[in-house]
């Protein structure tokens, strides 16, 4: 019995460790994504332009992702208020167009416009997520409901006159989505592109993320990175260790909102458009499960969960509409997208390991 | 609780407790001079969208009770309600009998929906809230799965008029003129120029008796045992896990009803949306009506319905004065619904936060005493 233990069990624990690390969930995300590549040469899509398509989506959404790992890193939970950052993202994006730049420069002009309301609306967003620590997710969720449902009127109010972007005859208020070619659209996707037949890889917008990346990277390995990962683990120790632990949030709400501003510049340039009124609802659920898919837990997250998860979670949205229409001509794929990004906020949340902090 | 108050007092005590109710009250006073409608016409609104909502509203009162908070997952009682409201229109079984047919099919639906919902809020204590507002997106994935590609091809649907061109799955809109008002103009009557759904109303009201009632049973003491202290609750030998789900599942029992009383009133039903905003507006109104997280009454159901409605009636016309842009005021009313949401929930995590900090001061306290 103990020799058979010596030999077998070891390794037969080590997989049943391995695949619970890896989670039930993530298991059949990836297998299924697999499988989607596997059949989709057969419903006559083309490969490489599926592969590209996954590219793409990465480059635009990798640094919304990446804006969930200093708030999940601090203790703040699955950033939910992504909006707040987003909004300021789009400020950066409207002034910088109605100020008159084009070209790479709006791009870079909007990032610097948009850094100043980011860190405005960080530190009123962190200092109201340090008063009620521990309901962080359900206000941030309504705290960027809030914000977004705010600059709903904004958009309308505020004295914009660029053509471009304002309504034409009254001269009210923006429109709720308008083209960026002129601008900054492509900025990021188009530089150094590298195109090959059918594969198109959008190196620039790639770089810029691994960038932004190894950035927070190198960041959580400073000494104010490993604080930060103290108070996430355990705030009491952190306290009796002597970090402000206040501070430290702040300091990662602060920057989880700038990279959210910096993320929705990045959407825009590779999507084309920039998106008002209603469209920053939508953005955290997405982000926040992709993150999740990548193997991030509530209180752990790390760059490759990023990496993982972003690829991941656009692989299904961007494979299963052309498999499922070139299969069955049935375009489920939205109600896909709900059921397993949902589906897995809802695993993440209700694992016990998870739900003790 | 104060029973020996005269209701002076109380009133006074209340509206002091209550910052969010009177700002409505201050918006409301400012809103309706400005929009100059009738009051006919605002009295006629106000009873309308009273017996529309009441019932919804009431059915989020248990699970507060229970502590579990604002229970987003009361969608999922109106999901039941809509896709019973589909099969009710389909055989064409019209008037009250459709009515009553579609609350009775909703019944074992959002039941079935309330256990499923019951079951991952007890696997997820302390966060309720979060979960049950994701598992509201959760259910309309797969409402939609249902509905839209399901209905017509696997599940029969008898009548091409409800069916999408395509053949399966339903239309955006289902008509539902044969079910409209049904119940409301059953026993109406007219009170200087204001049209009362006497019937609507004296549902309500026996459901506000019934939880009355429902309050002073074992069960509902049970819940609030559980509420205040689930280790306590459970020490004293209650079920804490079966308790907690009762409460969800009569919550969306009770919310399913609600939706079919919601959608005879309006006599149209918008398949993939109704239910969408249905519990933001609900959960909402309640907390204007100065309910907070963890306690809410009746009378906060019918105050918060007639102040968030009111503001509902005026803002488009009040935005459309002010600023002359009409859809001003529609993403005022939403900004204000949304805004007191995150007020309440702000308050209450401040709240409990407070009462731990004061429970470890006295804590601290004691054992000074002890030294001495």
């Amino acid at each position: 019995m103990s020799e058979m233990n010596k030999t077998g069990a070891p390794v037969a624990g080590k997989v049943r460790e391995a695949l619970r690390e890896f989670g039930l969930p993530r298991l059949i995300i990836a297998a299924f994504l697999l499988l989607m590549f596997i059949i989709a040469p057969f419903t006559g899509a083309n490969f490489w332009s599926q592969i590209t398509n996954v590219f793409n989506r990465f480059s635009w959404n990798a640094v919304l992702v990446l804006a969930m790992v200093p708030m999940v890193h601090s203790g703040c939970g699955l950033n939910f208020g992504l909006p707040v950052g987003i909004i300021a993202g789009l400020l950066g994006a409207t002034l910088s167009i109605e100020w008159g730049f084009t070209g790479p420069v709006s791009f870079f002009m909007a990032i610097l416009i948009a850094t100043p309301f980011a860190i405005a609306f960080g530190l009123a967003y962190g200092w109201l997520l340090n008063k009620i620590k521990g309901g962080e997710m359900m206000i941030a969720t309504y705290v960027g409901f809030s914000v977004v449902s705010f600059f709903c009127m904004m958009w309308l109010v505020l004295p914009y006159t660029k053509g471009d972007m304002a309504w034409g005859f009254e001269g009210t208020g923006l429109r709720t989505t308008f083209p960026i070619d002129k601008y900054y659209g492509g900025v990021l996707s188009n530089f150094l592109r590298i195109q090959i037949g059918k594969l198109v890889i959008p190196t620039g917008a790639l770089l810029f993320f691994a960038l932004l990346a190894f950035l927070i990277w190198a960041f959580l390995h400073t000494k104010t990175g490993t604080a930060m990962t103290a108070v996430g683990s355990n705030p009491v120790f952190a306290r009796a260790a002597g970090i402000n632990v206040d501070r430290i949030r702040m300091l990662s709400v602060v920057m989880s909102t700038w990279l959210a501003a910096v993320g929705i510049l990045v959407y825009e340039q590779g999507f084309g458009f920039v998106q008002l009124y209603n469209a920053p609802f939508n953005m955290a659920l997405p982000a926040v499960s992709a993150i999740l898919i990548g193997g991030a837990t509530a209180n752990k997250a790390s760059i490759t969960n990023v990496v993982i998860g972003t690829i991941l979670f656009q692989g299904i949205v961007t494979m299963t509409p052309t498999v499922m229409n070139g299969l069955i001509n049935l375009d489920i794929s939205e109600v896909l997208r709900m059921v397993v990004s949902n589906g897995m906020i809802l695993y993440a949340l209700t694992r016990k390991t998870e739900a003790t902090r | 609780m104060n029973g020996k108050k005269t209701s002076g007092q109380k009133l006074l005590g209340f509206l002091g407790a209550n910052s969010v109710p009177i700002m409505f009250i201050i918006i409301i006073a400012f809103c309706i001079p400005v929009v100059g409608f009738s009051p006919t016409f605002l009295l006629n609104e106000i009873v309308t969208r009273l017996s529309r909502n009441a019932f919804l509203i009431l059915s989020l009162l248990i699970p507060i009770m229970a502590g579990m908070g604002l229970n987003f997952g009361m969608t999922l009682g109106a999901m039941a309600a809509e896709i019973a409201l589909i099969f009710v229109t389909d055989w064409q079984i019209w008037g009250i009998p459709g009515m009553v047919l579609a609350m009775i099919l909703s019944v074992p639906l959002s039941a079935l929906l309330g256990l499923l919902c019951g079951k991952i809020l007890n696997a997820a204590k302390g966060r309720e809230m979060i979960t049950s507002y994701i598992i509201s997106f959760f259910m309309n994935g797969m409402y939609q799965l249902v509905v839209l590609y399901m209905m017509g091809s696997i599940i029969p649907i008898l009548h091409n008029n409800i069916k999408l061109p395509r053949g399966y799955g339903v239309r955006s809109s289902v008509d539902l003129t044969h079910i409209r008002k049904c119940l409301d103009n059953l026993l109406a009557v007219n009170v200087a120029g204001v049209r009362i759904p006497l019937l609507t109303i004296l549902i309500i009201a026996a459901m506000c008796l019934v939880i009355v009632w429902f309050r002073r049973t074992k069960l509902g003491q049970d819940m609030r045992a559980v509420g205040q202290d689930m280790e306590v609750a459970r020490a004293a030998g209650i079920d804490v896990e079966r308790t907690r789900l009762i409460s969800i599942v009569i919550s969306t029992v009770l919310a399913g009803i609600g939706m079919v009383i919601y959608l005879q009133n309006m006599g149209d039903m918008a398949t993939y949306s109704s239910h969408s905003q249905i519990g933001m507006f609900c959960i909402a109104a309640l907390l204007v009506g100065g309910a907070s997280v963890d306690k809410a009454s009746i009378g906060n159901v019918f105050l918060g319905v007639i102040l968030f409605h009111t503001m509902f009636i005026l803002a488009p016309s009040a935005g459309a004065k002010i600023t002359g842009n009409e859809v001003i005021g529609e993403y005022f009313r939403v900004f204000v619904s949304y805004g007191v949401i995150t007020i309440a929930l702000v308050m209450y995590e401040t709240k409990k936060r407070r009462e731990k900090a004061g429970i470890g001061q006295q804590l601290a306290a004691a054992q000074k005493e002890g030294d001495k």
